[in-house]
């Protein structure tokens, strides 16, 4: 057998390995993709598809104050809810990482995320038993007699953030406590050796080297939040739709196809914008 | 089992790079050969072209007689002990060792009975049933070994095997590789950049540079009459001095030094026939040097020279010395020397140099270096 | 030293005030799935397990559990055998555009769920395939296919190079080593890429919903659930699921400590 029979075979072999998992991506993944691209660009009329090419439904979606209303409030939402997320969980991975003697840490940290294993769609249900009408919280607040009338609490857009911002603590929690706990110790001894406070150790040294962890949990957050239905469904209430629900709705009520497949474009558009932005501090394709 | 290995005009390429460049090298069955040289020398590449892994872009590889150049690994009569072991960490030390009969279809309680034996030969017979992570690095260099040495390879091959291990062990595991290899009959190819390990294993050392070997003989031979300027150098420590070829005779050269003339058997000129006027160096090794009048054999002197610095070594003094030659233009001339235990050596004493002709080899000065 | 206290004191105040928060909604749940009334609100009736005989009565809700179950399992299989399979591959060969192969394997990952669901829906849709369980499998694949697939790429380490080379040196052939010695050195991380499958597809909600008709998994069974409002019966299912997954968690969690500890 000569080098290059020899190679040719080996060449096989691996083709044949990785063929399954390609072959899968392409025909399940890349191809609907392609066909839903292609839809964004037909029409739907009298319950037929159109195959005309045409930009109808993107120029729908600037036109329509309804559509674009969805946007907006899905970038609002997600913003707030990544910059809070973002806030709240920091401080909770440090003093996991930084106050919780060592041998408890996995323990503190395994009950931080505990309830990440109640079914997703549960979690939201949840949050409706504590935030409604006659939620817990209500209840409560009349029993000690603060409050007369029940206030709103659910359906409405502070609901959602609130449920979108109880997964994401955990979530951030966990990918920052990570990073915190993979620095060296010693950044923190040359800090102080070389006359750095507390703070000035935060500021100059910790968080610059936290911030790629920090910017990988939050683009997470980003892509999970504004892509997210069953969240804002369950809590937001009818009043101010997100993109998804928007897509959800073409769907069900009106089976417009293509006016789905063009607004989930748009919204893969913006996450792709999304990632160019922060790109230069996610490490996802070395992950 | 044991078979010959010979290397024809083994090239091999990267982009951009040579890393073996047209060796030869004939090994003979059941002998000990070591590959030595610094990092980069080609010394693996050419272990990785006779084990398999790599393919040769130009020249053949012969073991046993059979062109064996493209032959899988799994398919010639050799086995690789790697530098990291690579042993499997999911596996006992006896499925370890026995992984090459069970993929030779041998039945269990057959490679069972082989893998012991082959532990026991390397002392590790009571450890049959425990995992890698729970051994020390020794211990797990030995597995490695019985490993490679189950299937009964004509040609073992190491890939510094002893490098992971400190000094000590591997000094005490160099002499029962060698007790091994003579029990076994095995030929053993064996890399390293260890120049005092490949003296006290090899039956004959291949001193590798820049892709090429630049020397191979038996240790002795190499260390004392070595055939190239990097071979010297590499192999224990070595005075280059420089020097003109002035007269020839039948027998003997006279070359013609800063520091005094010496007239050298023409056998000592190890690389090439001298030529007259031709630029040659000097290796002069630093316990071949005397002081005038010291030894049994007749000396050529080599004129004064002042101890700069000296250190006690046990079995030596190792001294820095200045010759007070006025030939010496550029006065940067420092000579390394051995004195004995015995000598009373001080800092700044003079004393007169001299050497036995018979030591000295003499070898071509290449362009660029005069 | 006062200062520190203070410090001190504060953090501890934050940790608890945040772990109340990360756990109010869980405890209502669990708490009013007891409930012996009909709204799993405050004030609270009374102890009682009827809400729970009510799920192991609903004869779809089980239905569902065992889809789940099932869809589940045969998708993070297929995912983690294939991206096991085309890990292997690109690690260990030199094959022409693996930079390109790599990123188009993990591109799912950076795609909403939402958006694979419609894709593939359009496509069967237009190709007339009827939704079932195997349309929900197929969107499961897909979205744990990059996952397990940058998981057990990323585990394998250039050290196991060597420890193949010396299996194929002893004589096994392509197959052997992969099961002999890839297989069983990456055990942890085809565990945990196996696990972690099962949990996102067992939670997954948009594609189950979008690809599927009859027979429908766990999550969207309880989404039609939610239609009738806040009901116990939510809260018991859910509590169910909660105390199962969590128990499941403490068993691996062990299991899977104790080997990667001992090996």
């Amino acid at each position: 057998m000569t080098a290059r029979s020899l190679k040719d075979k080996e060449q096989r072999k691996a083709w044949a390995f990785v063929v399954p998992a390609l072959v899968w991506t392409l025909a399940f993944f890349v191809t609907p993709f392609l066909f839903m691209v292609a839809m964004s660009l037909w029409t739907q009329q009298g319950g037929m598809i159109v195959q005309s090419w045409t930009l109808a439904n993107y120029l729908a979606f600037f036109e329509k104050s309804a559509l674009f209303k969805g946007l907006v409030n899905s970038l609002e939402i997600t913003a707030i809810v990544t910059v809070l997320s973002v806030l709240l969980a920091y401080p909770l991975a440090w003093i996991i990482a930084e106050r919780v003697p060592r041998r408890f840490q996995r323990l503190a940290l395994t009950l931080a995320v505990l309830p990440f294993w109640t079914s997703y769609v549960v979690r939201s249900y949840s949050w409706l038993l504590v935030l409604s009408k006659t939620g817990v919280i209500n209840q409560t607040l009349m029993q000690i007699g603060l409050i007369g009338q029940p206030l709103e609490l659910a359906s409405n857009r502070t609901a959602t953030v609130i449920g979108f911002v109880h997964f994401f603590v955990m979530l951030l929690t966990l990918t920052i406590y990570a990073n915190l706990v993979q620095l060296s110790p010693n950044y923190r001894r040359a800090a102080a050796d070389l006359g750095a406070n507390g703070l000035q150790t935060f500021w100059h040294v910790i968080l610059p080297l936290t911030l790629p962890g920090i910017m990988t949990g939050a683009f997470l957050t980003f892509v999970l939040c504004i892509g997210d239905y069953v969240t804002p469904q369950i809590l937001g209430g009818n009043n101010e739709l997100v993109l998804p629900q928007i897509i959800m709705l073409q769907l069900g009520r009106r089976a417009d196809f293509p006016m789905a497949a063009a607004l989930s474009i748009i919204l893969m558009l913006v996450i792709t914008a999304a990632y160019i932005a922060c790109a230069r501090w996610l490490k996802i394709e070395r992950a | 089992m044991t078979a010959p290995v010979s290397i024809i005009n083994a090239t091999k390429t990267f982009v951009g790079f040579t890393a073996l460049d047209n060796v030869c090298l004939d090994i003979a069955a059941g002998e000990f050969i070591v590959l030595l040289g610094p990092s980069g020398c080609g010394k693996t590449t050419l272990l990785s072209i006779l084990g398999g892994f790599l393919s040769p872009t130009s020249g053949r590889v012969m073991i046993g007689g059979k062109d064996m150049t493209h032959v899988a690994p799994a398919k010639r009569p050799t086995t690789t002990m790697f530098q990291d072991y690579a042993l499997f960490p999911h596996m006992r030390l006896k499925d370890n060792v026995g992984f090459g009969l069970r993929m030779r279809g041998v039945a269990r309680a057959a490679r069972d009975e082989r893998a012991k034996a082959l532990l026991d030969l390397v002392g590790l017979k009571e450890s049959a049933e425990k995992k890698p992570h729970e051994l020390s690095g020794g211990q797990r260099q030995r597995v490695a070994l019985a490993r490679a040495l189950a299937v009964d390879p004509d040609v073992l091959l190491l890939d510094e095997p002893l490098g992971a291990l400190d000094l000590q062990l591997r000094r005490q595991m160099q002499d029962e590789l060698k007790a091994i290899q003579k029990r076994v009959g095995t030929t053993f190819v064996h890399v390293t950049h260890d120049q005092e390990e490949a003296m006290a294993i090899a039956d004959r050392i291949a001193v590798m540079n820049r892709g090429r070997v630049e020397d191979f003989g038996p240790p002795a031979e190499i260390y004392m009459r070595p055939r190239s300027l990097f071979s010297a150098g590499f192999l224990g420590e070595t005075n280059f001095l420089p020097g003109v070829v002035e007269a020839l005779d039948a027998a003997t050269a006279k070359v013609v030094t800063a520091i005094g003339d010496l007239v050298l058997p023409r056998r000592n000129f190890t690389a090439a026939e001298p030529d007259p006027g031709q630029q040659v160096t000097l290796c002069i090794r630093p316990e071949h040097f005397r002081r005038a009048g010291e030894a049994v054999r007749p000396l050529t002197p080599l004129g004064q020279a002042r101890i700069a610095d000296a250190a006690f070594f046990g079995t030596h003094y190792r001294c820095h010395l200045k010759p007070a030659a006025a030939g010496d233009p550029a006065g940067d001339l420092t000579i390394m020397a051995h004195m004995p235990p015995s000598a009373m050596v001080a800092d700044g004493q003079d004393i007169v140099l001299a050497v036995n002709a018979e030591d000295v080899v003499a070898l071509p000065t290449p362009a660029g270096r005069a | 030293m006062t200062r520190k206290l203070l410090a001190a004191l504060a953090s501890w105040l934050y940790a608890a005030l945040l772990f109340g928060f990360i756990f109010l909604p869980v405890v209502v749940l669990v708490l009013f799935s007891f409930q012996d009334g009909r709204l799993p609100v405050p004030p609270f009736n009374g102890f009682s397990l009827r809400w729970y005989e009510a799920v192991f009565a609903d004869g779809k809700l089980m239905a569902a559990l065992l889809h789940s179950f099932l869809v589940a399992t045969v998708s993070s299989l297929v995912a983690c055998l294939f991206g096991f399979l085309a890990a292997y591959a690109l690690a260990r060969y030199r094959l022409p555009g693996s930079a390109l192969q790599r990123g188009l394997l993990i591109a799912p990952m950076t795609v909403s769920y939402l958006i694979i669901a419609l894709g593939l829906l359009t496509v069967l849709n237009a190709l007339g395939v009827g939704l079932s369980l195997w349309t929900v499998g197929i969107g499961h694949v897909v979205i744990n296919l990059p996952l397990c697939f940058a998981l057990i790429y990323s585990s394998m380490g250039a050290h196991h190079v060597n420890i193949e080379r010396a299996a194929r040196d002893l004589g096994a052939g392509e197959v052997k080593v992969m099961l002999l010695v890839t297989a069983p050195m990456l055990l942890p991380s085809l565990l945990a890429a196996f696990f972690l499958s099962v949990t996102f597809s067992w939670d997954e909600f948009i594609i189950a919903f979008l690809l599927s008709r009859f027979d429908v998994t766990l999550p969207v069974e309880i989404w039609s659930l939610l239609r009738s409002g806040l009901n116990p019966k939510t809260n018991a299912i859910g509590s169910l699921v909660f105390l199962v997954s969590v128990s499941v968690l403490m068993v691996l969690e062990l299991w899977l400590f104790r080997r990667t500890r001992k090996s």
